[in-house]
């Protein structure tokens, strides 16, 4: 019950804070719950108990990628912004894919004639304290079974680092 | 609906009640804490400036702190008539709520630790009090004035530098440990029979200056610089919004101090806690307590007003009742050796606490020291120093500490032999470090020396 109540909590938090960013005129608002969103995922993956999930989601991109954000958004002159319509005229456009997207998944149940979450697999909860540790499966996982595709990643990464080094180098 | 809620509620307390407490506990008393910290500042500064610092309010201003508070809590609470009012009112409260939260993932013994055995410990405990951060950057854009604006940038800035170098600090030390548990941290020392801080001195040094730069305290508190910026982020925050900065700030020195001790500083051991002749250091604690209850009680008649001597004898008292507590468990197996086995978890929660806190204490002595001796530094100054100093020395010495422990798995080094390859590992660090920062101011030498000569030239 109570994994229920903090599921629905979070997972309403999430939702609603980013239907909040969208709409939020002011860019440090849409920010602030941006970053309320991203915790409530948080909050997501540690009822998982995937801590180590939970702990990335919040260095990276509240504690690392928000920071940018927020930090580019005060430099940026936001009063010529607020003024102008922020969002391009699509709303009939996108409404009519939405309404088709909705469909299309309402088909999908009708179909197969369950309601979400119904005939899912669904695995007997292990104890907390018999479950592996998190951090150590995230490592064994990316260091021994996936250690190629991790490294190739980490040097794509290291491509886009030093280009975007270079590209903001002044040019002599 | 509501009965489920009820039910979830009830569920909950029935599992997290201890908690729950500790925390309600932890946040009543760490304001006072954090009250007593800045006394023992302005102590230590009036102290290194050949000053007595505040006298007045009780003896030796011990009820200080109490007074500030009072008057903080008093003072009129302004808000600008152009600030963002509802981020003007969340951001103080971010700011202290991660420094807050992060304090439940800390140890402060064995046996304390509100939320105990996390997988993720130390991270967890590094991540949120990170977000503290936006408090700041916050605060400073919703205040609506440019002081606090580049206050609030300035802080960013700074605080995502040197989170780098000091995340980078913190691998190297983890190294060591192999786990991310807090607990399992501080018995990969004992077993040990070392401090990591030993172990890897680099790691220490690089965390101590990037901690001091993310509490954004002297010689790095540029973003509050007084003679440049008013107040930085807190320009235009006054009465109990302003306190609550302040407690963060505080708040988030306790906190780093406390991730150092953990893993570098052997968390509660007592030094040499594996050495058995070494023992006589349990006696340490109780005697310091008593001999500041001694003095405590051979100042007392001195003070000019009677309250002031009873308070003093009542702190004297205080003090003598601390060092009962923490000499029980020692005398005890010694007057009656059957005793042992029962005193010996009280011993390991009330010795471990105690050397703990002790070593919190001297590592935020430490940055008081460095606050009232280093002037502050440019903001420039600061940037080369994170980027072009700390980062490549954190990220060198992650390597050679990675090399230096698979040497010492080859030559089956173990504790104090292991720094028969971890200091040639360091030295190297430093070296290549240095050799980078030398090769680049070299490099900026030249340009400049190229761009006087094309100026006078032309």
């Amino acid at each position: 019950m109570l994994d229920k109540v903090l599921f629905y909590f979070f997972a309403g938090l999430a939702v609603a804070s980013a239907v909040l960013t969208v709409t939020r005129r002011n860019a440090v608002h849409s920010a602030i719950f941006l970053i309320t969103s991203l915790l409530a995922t948080a909050g997501i993956f540690l009822q998982l108990r995937a801590e180590f999930l939970f702990i990335v989601q919040i260095i990276l991109y509240v504690g690392g990628i928000m920071v940018l954000f927020v930090f580019v958004i005060m430099l940026v002159n936001l009063d010529v912004a607020v003024r102008q319509i922020q969002f391009a005229r699509q709303k009939w456009v996108a409404l009519v894919i939405a309404l088709a997207l909705a469909a299309q998944v309402g088909l999908m149940f009708w179909s197969s004639g369950k309601m979400p979450g119904q005939g899912l697999p669904v695995q007997v909860a292990a104890a907390a304290d018999r479950l592996p540790l998190n951090s150590e499966t995230v490592a064994h996982s990316l260091f021994e079974s996936y250690l190629l595709p991790f490294e190739i990643a980490s040097v794509l990464l290291l491509v886009a680092m030093i280009g975007a080094v270079v590209m903001a180098k002044k040019r002599t | 609906m509501m009965n489920a809620v009820v039910q979830a509620t009830i569920e909950f307390l029935k599992l997290y009640w201890a908690p729950l407490l500790c925390g309600v506990v932890i946040v009543a008393v760490l304001p006072i804490i954090v009250g007593y910290i800045v006394l023992v500042e302005r102590k230590v500064m009036a102290d290194m400036q050949a000053r007595l610092g505040p006298m007045r309010v009780g003896p030796h201003g011990l009820l200080q702190p109490i007074a500030d508070a009072v008057k903080l809590l008093i003072k009129e609470d302004i808000i600008p008539d152009n600030a963002d009012k509802l981020v003007f009112w969340l951001a103080p409260v971010l700011s202290v709520g991660a420094g807050l939260l992060a304090i439940a993932g800390l140890a402060i013994g064995p046996a304390f630790q509100i939320a105990p055995n996390i997988n993720i410990g130390i991270l967890f405990v590094v991540g949120i009090s990170a977000m503290g951060i936006f408090g700041i950057v916050l605060g400073g854009w919703a205040s609506n004035s440019h002081y606090s604006l580049m206050g609030a940038l300035r802080s960013s800035a700074q605080l995502v530098s040197y989170e780098t170098a000091a995340g980078m600090a913190l691998v190297s030390g983890l190294l060591f440990a192999g786990s991310l548990n807090i607990t399992a941290i501080v018995e990969a020392q004992r077993t040990q029979g070392i401090w990591f801080g030993l172990l890897a001195p680099v790691a220490l040094f690089v965390y101590g200056v990037a901690s001091i730069a993310e509490t954004n305290r002297a010689p790095f508190d540029l973003p509050e610089a007084e003679s440049e910026l008013v107040a930085g982020y807190m320009t235009e925050f006054s009465g109990f919004r302003w306190s609550l900065y302040f407690l963060a700030e505080y708040a988030n020195m306790i906190v780093v101090a406390s991730v150092a001790t953990t893993l570098f500083l052997g968390g509660w051991l007592r030094p040499f806690s594996e050495v058995h002749w070494m023992s006589f250091l349990d006696f340490g604690p109780p005697l310091l307590m008593v001999a500041i209850a001694a003095y405590c009680v051979m100042r007392a008649p001195k003070q000019p007003v009677r309250v002031q001597q009873l308070f003093m004898l009542a702190v004297a008292g205080f003090c003598f009742v601390v060092a009962l507590v923490l000499a029980a468990p020692v005398l005890l197996p010694m007057l009656k050796p059957s005793l042992a086995a029962v005193v010996q978890p009280y011993y390991a929660g009330i010795h471990g606490g105690f050397w703990f806190l002790f070593k919190v204490s001297v590592y935020i002595y430490c940055f008081m020291w460095l606050r009232f001796t280093v002037p502050r530094y440019r903001f420039d100054q600061l940037m080369r120093l994170g980027w072009h100093f700390l980062i490549p020395l954190s990220i060198i010495n992650v390597l050679v500490v990675g090399v230096a422990l698979i040497a010492a798995e080859y030559f089956h080094l173990q504790g104090w032999a292991m720094l028969l390859v971890t200091t040639p590992a360091a030295i190297i660090a430093l070296v290549a470090a240095l050799a980078i920062l030398a090769v680049d101011s070299s490099r900026k030498e030249r340009e400049r020396a190229a761009a006087a000569t094309e100026f006078y030239a032309r």
